[in-house]
């Protein structure tokens, strides 16, 4: 009836995780019981769950995103506690079979349910405002996209209270992921839960690259159109092109080990090292999806807190260009000890190297663009600047790692753990908390707390350096990744450092709530009514904020890079139309959450091996979605007076203002 | 077309910023194809990987009967012509005669579907499992993933063939069919590269 699911699931002998189950389920009752005393159920599902609103469904994105970090970092800090106090011959107070799971759900979570929804959900914010559109091409299955996404994230906690999670590393490499040498449900989890958010983020990337070449505003051709807009771009053709691999690189692991099948076993002439090909061929493209959205973010950031245009818009694009085809070519440099031989590595090194350049040209365009600008020291301008000089350095560590010779040293370890860090904090962190700042007040309508902000900004940077600095040296020490105890002395200060660092960048995440919530506090006192808090350049902070929910009241045309700034050069800005219009709309729909709940019925039985729930889960999906192509009444009219109205309230808060 | 079409296309051409929803849902399905191209390749990739791999299990020349698998390849090109019929007769505003080339453009695919469950299962019959041998993990994976899909449009064109019937070649349906039979030819695509790569050569 359960499959292999017993009430022996539940891992009540390790206080740790019970502790932690127990606070998840509280805090879960908690907000169960708020909803119900303030009667908001009907607000949460009218408003949220059943939104197709690209605005709101981005926020959700990045609720979860801040939520899985918490997650991710609890993992860190643990086992940054645990090694710096694990030495000598002491156990620590993780036993390997829970460090295993620990550093394995950090990279997933950090990776999947943390940096991922992040950037999709500044996408989902931006990318519509910043090219005049009204809502994302298709609304419905956006909704689908960021519900996948959620469902999976819950699974992956349930795997907290229900069983355990994978022992195998991020990347589950077989032999160890495979049946015979993880036969627990662990790996399950693992795979069901990246599948699931998978066709989420490959739906997503559709629907934003069909959003991007077909619904800009007249006049924006493609190098008209804003940095982080082509950014966004490039990673939803690396989302589309790369994707599909990582959905067949997981369901064959999965016939594996459901069906005995030999893609990846060693006997039966199974190839372990094909998995790891197919997975870094997906792996390497992924950093580029997270990082080229930063990338767009620093300089929209950097153009608009330096009161210039970007110097060398079209040398940037080319670059964002050049990385997203040479990231395809890369992937062999995850494993040069492979064994491949010299050519193929020379070639895979040269390869990697190069990347170098067009990356060094994005530099070049940031350093320009502020050199004789009048740089305005405001929170996202500095979480910009702490990128510079630490993705620099990370980069430079990664051309390093890049020579194959090198590499044979450094592979495997904490060198390469010091290197991703220091390009995944100091790139895709750091830009993402810019972008968090930067357009916070277009979604909510007020600023950030700055002195918190700039706070948060330290501790992270500060924390990142003092964390991550001496993992390279113990990489140079022989130090390698994924150890739970170790008995040389020499390692054990690096590492109680490391553990300090780790303290100071969780100083810099509660800097970031209490900002967050002081923000909230005294949202009155800094409320953005312009809709143009920085002096911006793009579309976006040509409306109000919070934007209205159907974003353009009339939709703009474009002369101009920059388009905003254009309009207001010549006067154009801010115009009110003769006449409004009615406004096409989607209407809302319940079918993308009750879809993905199914979804997760049907992962959770899969893991189990419930088969009858399986059955049940995979036909609520497909029926409720057949169900949905039965309704042709999806969109409706906005009254032009109900526009006029909204418009009228922000031209008199503009006129306040003057 | 109904009354109630058309008002929806004026209020359309009206708000001159909206664009032509159709044209952006078939350009989506489009880059959906893509992807799913993306996903073909790498199991072809893998099937190239592993297509020696007997590990002293039986080898294709051992196991597949051409002239069966030219039986479902014409199968196959056949519904590709069918459903090339019902595109020119739903452009030409034919419901009926769109309902029933799609109709046996259905039949065919599940047709499709059956001869091909058919070979699986003579084929595990004979003791050529999916476990067997890495070859065969392989050639079960892609040729039933193209299975999958194949299935899955005929599904597809089930519901399609009730919509039509209910709301005739209503601009939403037509998007819908243009795009089944987007989907369709992509799919007699991935059959030839099927058919050449894996039973072809698997014989030679």
């Amino acid at each position: 009836m359960f499959g292999k699911l017993s009430l022996d699931a539940i891992p009540y002998h390790e206080p740790i995780i019970m502790v932690t189950v127990g606070l998840i389920v509280l805090g879960g009752l908690a907000v169960v019981g708020g909803l119900t005393y303030f009667r908001k159920w009907g607000y949460l599902w009218n408003e949220w769950l059943t939104t197709v609103d690209h605005k709101k469904i981005g926020v959700m994105y990045i609720l979860v995103a801040f939520v899985m970090l918490i997650r991710g970092f609890a993992d860190a800090i643990m086992m940054r506690t645990q090694q710096a106090i694990a030495s000598g011959g002491a156990e620590g107070y993780l036993p390997p079979h829970h460090y295993d799971q620990i550093f394995t759900a950090h990279g997933v979570i950090m990776i999947f349910f943390m940096a991922m929804p992040f950037m999709i959900g500044l996408m989902n914010i931006v990318v519509p405002l910043q090219i005049g559109a009204r809502d994302v091409a298709f609304p419905f299955l956006n909704s689908v996209s960021f519900w996948f996404t959620a469902m999976s994230v819950v699974l992956i906690n349930i795997s907290l209270a229900v069983g355990e999670f994978a022992q195998t590393g991020w990347l589950a490499y077989p032999p160890l992921s495979g049946i015979q040498y993880s036969p627990g449900v662990g790996v399950d989890y693992w795979i069901w839960a990246l599948q699931i958010s998978g066709i989420g983020t490959l739906l997503t990337g559709v629907n934003f690259f069909v959003t991007i070449l077909k619904m800009r505003a007249p006049g924006m051709s493609l190098m008209k159109m804003p940095v982080f807009t082509w950014t966004a771009l490039c990673t939803n053709v690396l989302i589309i092109a790369s994707f599909p691999i990582l959905t067949v690189t997981v369901a064959l692991l999965t016939l594996d080990r459901y069906m005995g099948m030999n893609f990846f076993t060693n006997e039966l002439g199974g190839n372990q090292m094909m998995y790891v090909n197919l997975i870094w061929a997906w792996g390497h493209p992924e950093v580029y999806i997270l990082v080229l959205p930063a990338f767009g973010i620093f300089a929209e950031v950097t153009a608009t807190f330096c009161k210039k245009r970007l110097f060398g818009y079209t040398s940037l694009v080319y670059a964002t260009i050049a990385i997203t085809v040479l990231s395809f070519i890369v992937w062999l440099h995850h494993f040069f000890t492979m064994g491949a031989g010299a050519n193929v590595n020379a070639f895979f090194g040269i390869a990697t190297m190069i990347i170098a350049i067009p990356t060094g040209v994005k530099i070049f365009n940031w350093l320009f663009t502020m050199y004789q600008g009048r740089i305005e020291f405001s929170v996202p301008m500095l979480w910009t600047l702490g990128f510079l000089v630490t993705f620099t350095i990370g980069g430079m560590t990664g051309v390093m790692l890049a020579i194959p010779g090198a590499d044979y040293v450094l592979h495997n370890s904490l060198f390469l753990i010091a290197h991703f860090h220091n390009v995944i904090i100091g790139g895709v962190v750091f830009g993402y908390l810019a972008g968090f700042s930067y357009w916070f007040p277009k979604v909510f309508g007020f600023k950030l707390n700055e002195k918190l902000g700039k706070a948060a900004f330290w501790c992270w940077c500060i924390g990142f350096f003092v964390a991550f600095m001496p993992l390279y040296a113990l990489g140079f020490m022989g130090m390698t990744r994924r150890v739970s105890t170790y008995d040389n002395p020499d390692w054990h200060i690096p590492l109680v450092i490391a553990a300090i660092g780790a303290v100071i960048i969780l100083c810099g995440i509660l800097c970031q709530f209490a900002q967050l919530f002081v923000s909230i506090k005294d949202r009155k006192k800094n409320l953005d009514l312009t809709g143009d808090p920085w002096g911006g350049r793009t579309l976006e902070w040509s409306i109000s904020s919070p934007a209205p929910f159907y974003n353009f009241a009339e939709t703009p045309v474009v002369h101009e890079r920059d388009a905003f700034w254009d309009m207001k050069e010549k006067g154009t800005a801010y115009k009110r139309p003769a006449k409004y219009q009615p406004i096409h709309m989607p209407r809302y729909t319940g079918a993308g959450v009750i879809i993905a709940l199914f979804s997760l019925v049907m992962g959770f039985a899969l893991v189990w091996h419930i088969w009858w729930m399986v059955v049940v889960g995979f036909l609520g999906m497909v029926i409720t979605f057949i169900a949905r192509t039965f309704n042709y009444d999806i969109d409706y009219y906005v009254p032009a007076e109900e526009v006029e109205q909204t418009e009228n309230q922000h031209f008199k808060n503009l006129e306040k203002q003057a | 077309m109904t009354s109630e079409t058309l008002k929806h296309h004026d209020a359309h051409a009206e708000g001159h910023e909206h664009h032509d929803a159709g044209a952006t849902t078939v350009f989506g399905f489009w880059v959906y194809i893509m992807s799913d191209c993306v996903l073909f390749a790498t199991l072809f990739a893998v099937f190239a990987v592993l297509g020696t791999s007997y590990a002293g299990g039986p080898t294709g020349q051992e196991l597949f009967d051409l002239s069966f698998v030219l039986i479902e390849t014409f199968v196959l090109l056949a519904s590709s012509f069918t459903i090339g019929l019902a595109t020119l007769a739903m452009h030409r505003g034919d419901k009926a005669k769109t309902q029933q080339w799609l109709l046996l453009t259905v039949i065919l695919g599940a047709l499709f579907v059956a001869l091909e469950i058919y070979e699986f299962h003579h084929l595990v019959g004979i003791g050529a499992t999916w476990q067997t041998s890495a070859f065969l993990s392989a050639y079960f994976t892609l040729v039933g993933t193209h299975g999958l899909h194949v299935t899955s449009g005929v599904i597809w064109g089930l519901v399609l063939l009730i919509q039509i019937g209910k709301k005739g070649l209503v601009a939403t349906n037509v998007t819908r069919l243009s795009c089944l039979s987007l989907f369709w030819h992509f799919l007699h695509i991935i059959w030839i590269c099927v058919f050449t790569i894996v039973y072809l050569t698997g014989v030679l």
